[in-house]
């Protein structure tokens, strides 16, 4: 990696394709795609931080510092719809996903290059939707869109807000149709099932996700539209409807949404980790069986989102138990992961860093999972900081963790440029210890009784407050790090050659960047993925 | 480059190998795509089901007021157009192709048909008061049940007539290029794909009829 040279081959998909605005807007190249969908994503991860500083600030003192209880609920709403549907749910699948599944099995291309392309612009599209809905005033009914509250009571946009959800499903779906198609039929020759990179599956596995779940989200939300624009009855209880109900089909989707933006992480992982060690993946066929696990298991859980709820004990038992089996394949994959490095030497660039942080936030977000899978933790724990603790974890801490690490590990084979390493590892460091100070603080309020969702809280909560805020503000800072050094090294950075990392995947034998078919002749596999020889 | 070599047909798409692949990828996404619909209907039906077992003299009595007649006429020109749906991919696929563009364009037409009736039924509903939201007139047991069947109904029908009306433009589309002979026994996905959405639209209606017709009927 200590190549000076800074000319990057010019015959690549970033030159190649047709030239000028219009050419990346009217695109049909994966690659092309990707990049316009990781500058979406960047733009949207931005407003949700906004909104979430504005949160943390406001929260530095008891009385709450800067808002009205109304702009504290339409900011926390914002944030959250934001970062789940325009950031996490797309951040790896769309960008990363879109620009290597291709390149991972030796195709030219999706299999539906033009719906994808068409994807991207609902993306866009449901985001003018969201942005419009908070120009107009907000929403302050929660990313959760609870009944009967967003269509009786809610005197906000709820339905703008709606309609750009609705339409950024599609996006997702069609995205995920995509995958699935593509990763069926358009592997290279030699490409079996099961030597496809772990990536690839995860990918796949998120897919069937993103296909299964989002249609009843989608109709879900439909019905709260038609509910306050024509009085439609079904979730309203004042005309017999089941608000219950709503939260069934809610989190019937939202459960299985939370893997839609971990089991992408858990691939960019694994790929990062084996390459780190330079040793193949511990227990492959493992890894790649308790993806699709837990898509599948994924699907029978969502009722331990509503243990206070209502429903029956028996349900809850049910679901209790159910939760706790799922939790199984994701110990797999940790343990697997583990006992790859376990005894290996490990090259601490970086993607490795990212890889080690993601690890290690997901078990401890993992873990109070099962506290509150739980029943009778559970009873005292919803609806306080720790469960904003734990999924700030997962999402947050593992997610974005393993986004920011694949996009260093793939940025020389993206851009064709080398990143400057010194850097990326401090802020990879920064991050890690960033968010701990922001997060694990409120486990602690949590656990004290601190509610979710007040702009106010008792005195006593205030010093877990103010860590929190300040990790905040360290958090910020190692995110904008990236930006930084990134773009610096568009044009500055030394030229990255095919392979800089010497790993092994069929994405690392074609020029950085590729060019516009990826391939000049299709390759061909004759071995499983990862055969590293150290 | 390799699609330098292979000599390259108008109708295959860059991305893929050969002609064989290309359609095995359409059907494959239109067997997925109708995965997602089942979903998108289920939610209705799961909606429909439970209020129908709280309040089952109420959705009774809303079945009651819809018309067995026109619905009875709408599922069977569904099926008929299914019918001629699947005849047209059958012609095209064995290469005759003279008479995909007459079949395509019928099933277009009994799809506008089955709008039209569908109108018709809602003009009804609309003289009778039974439209919530709009014109509603409350009655049945309990009344605010009976108006839980009457949303369910027109929620999964103007769902299910919009999946209609996309029927019908795709189908008119293909019933054109069918006739200036674009479809031959190597190149019909486009026609596959397209009377595979036609079938789910009526495997939908399927289970739409009981639902809504026949159901108030039983008691
Ligand atoms: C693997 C990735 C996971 C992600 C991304 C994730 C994400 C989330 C999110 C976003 C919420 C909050 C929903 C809200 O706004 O109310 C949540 C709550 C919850 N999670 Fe997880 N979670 C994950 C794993 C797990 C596991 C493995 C378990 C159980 C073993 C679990 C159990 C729960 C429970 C019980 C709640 C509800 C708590 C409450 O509202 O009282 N989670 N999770
Ligand atoms: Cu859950």
């Amino acid at each position: 990696m200590n190549s000076t040279d800074r000319t990057v081959p010019v015959d690549n998909y970033l030159t190649a394709g047709e030239p000028g605005l219009a050419g990346w807007l009217c695109t049909h190249d994966h690659k092309r795609i990707g990049i316009l969908y990781a500058i979406g994503i960047t733009f949207f991860f931005f407003l949700g931080g906004i909104a979430a500083t504005l949160i943390r600030l406001n929260l530095i003192v008891p009385a709450g510092a800067l808002m009205s209880a109304e702009t504290y609920n339409k900011a926390f709403t914002f944030h959250g719809v934001v970062m789940v549907w325009f950031f996490l749910i797309p951040s790896i699948p769309a960008t990363l996903g879109n620009f290597l599944l291709p390149l991972m099995i030796g195709a030219r291309d999706v299999a539906f290059p033009r719906l994808n392309l068409f994807s991207w612009y609902l993306y866009v599209g449901g985001g003018l939707f969201t942005i419009g809905a908070l120009l107009l005033g907000g929403v302050d009914t929660g990313w959760t869109f609870y009944t009967p509250f967003s269509t009786m009571f809610s005197n906000t946009h709820v339905v703008l807000a709606v309609i750009g959800v609705f339409v950024v499903g599609f996006s997702s779906i069609l995205t995920g149709l995509n995958f699935i198609v593509t990763v069926h039929t358009m592997r290279t020759v030699g490409m079996h099932w099961f030597r496809l990179p772990l990536f690839v599956w995860a990918l796949y596995a998120t897919s069937l996700v993103m296909v299964l779940a989002t249609p009843v989200l989608a109709m879900t939300l439909s019905l709260i539209a038609l509910e306050r624009l024509f009085g439609v009855g079904i979730f309203d209880p004042a005309l017999g409807g089941d608000p219950l109900l709503f939260q069934h089909f809610f989190w019937f989707y939202s459960h299985p949404a939370v893997y839609i933006m971990i089991l992408p992480a858990m691939g960019v992982a694994s790929e990062l980790i084996t390459c780190g060690v330079r040793r193949r993946i511990f227990g492959y066929r493992f890894m790649a069986w308790s993806m699709m696990a837990i898509a599948v298991i994924g699907f029978m859980v969502w009722g331990h989102h509503m243990f206070v709820a209502g429903q029956s004990m028996y349900a809850g038992i049910v679901f209790s138990i159910l939760s706790f089996v799922v939790a199984v394949p994701s110990a797999i994959k940790v343990f697997n992961w583990v006992a790859t490095l376990h005894k290996g030497t490990i090259d601490f660039h970086a993607p490795m860093l990212y890889a080690l942080g993601f690890v290690g936030l997901f078990m401890l977000g993992g873990l109070t999972g099962l506290f509150l899978a739980a029943t009778a933790l559970d009873v005292n724990l919803t609806d306080t900081y720790f469960v904003v603790a734990h999924f700030h974890y997962i999402m947050v801490g593992g997610s974005v963790m393993a986004y920011l690490g694949g996009i260093h590990y793939w940025w020389p084979k993206i851009t064709g440029r080398l990143y400057p390493e010194g850097p990326a590892r401090f802020a990879a460091i920064l991050m890690f210890f960033g968010f701990n100070l922001t997060f694990f603080p409120q486990y602690l309020l949590g656990y004290l009784g601190m509610p979710r969702r007040y702009h106010a809280y008792p005195e006593p909560f205030q010093w877990l407050n103010v860590l929190s805020s300040a990790g905040a503000s360290i958090l910020a800072a190692s995110y904008l790090m990236p930006l930084c050094y990134l773009g610096w090294s568009l044009w500055r950075g030394a030229a990255a050659g095919p392979n800089p990392w010497r790993a092994t995947g069929l994405e690392w034998t074609t020029t950085s960047p590729p060019p516009v078919h990826n391939f000049p002749l299709p390759p061909v596999v004759n071995e499983g993925p990862y055969q590293y020889c150290p | 480059m390799s699609e330098a070599s292979t000599p390259l047909l108008a109708n295959r798409a860059i991305q893929f190998d050969d002609d064989a692949q290309q359609r095995e990828s359409s059907v494959l996404g239109m067997w997925v795509f109708i995965a997602t619909e089942v979903l998108f209907f289920g939610v209705l039906f799961v909606g429909y089901t439970v209020a129908r077992v709280q309040f089952p003299r109420a959705f009774a009595d809303g079945g009651a007021r819809t018309d067995l007649l026109l619905g009875s006429i709408e599922t069977g020109i569904l099926l008929i157009s299914s019918c001629l749906a699947a005849l047209a991919v059958r012609d095209v696929r064995f290469g005759a192709c003279r008479m995909a563009s007459w079949l395509l364009a019928g099933t277009a037409l009994l799809g506008v048909t089955f709008l039209v009736l569908h109108g018709i039924e809602y003009h009804a509903e609309y003289e009778e008061a039974l439209i919530p939201g709009m014109r509603y007139h409350p009655s049945g047991h309990p009344a605010r049940a009976m108006m839980i069947f009457f949303c369910l109904y027109y929620v999964i029908t103007g769902f299910h007539s919009l999946h209609v009306a996309i029927g019908v433009a795709l189908l008119s589309r293909l019933a054109w290029k069918a006739s200036r002979g674009a479809f031959s026994s190597d190149y019909f996905a486009p026609v596959e794909v397209t009377a595979l959405y036609w079938h789910l639209v009526d495997i939908v209606w399927i289970f739409v009829y009981p639902l809504v017709y026949l159901v108030g009927r039983s008691a």
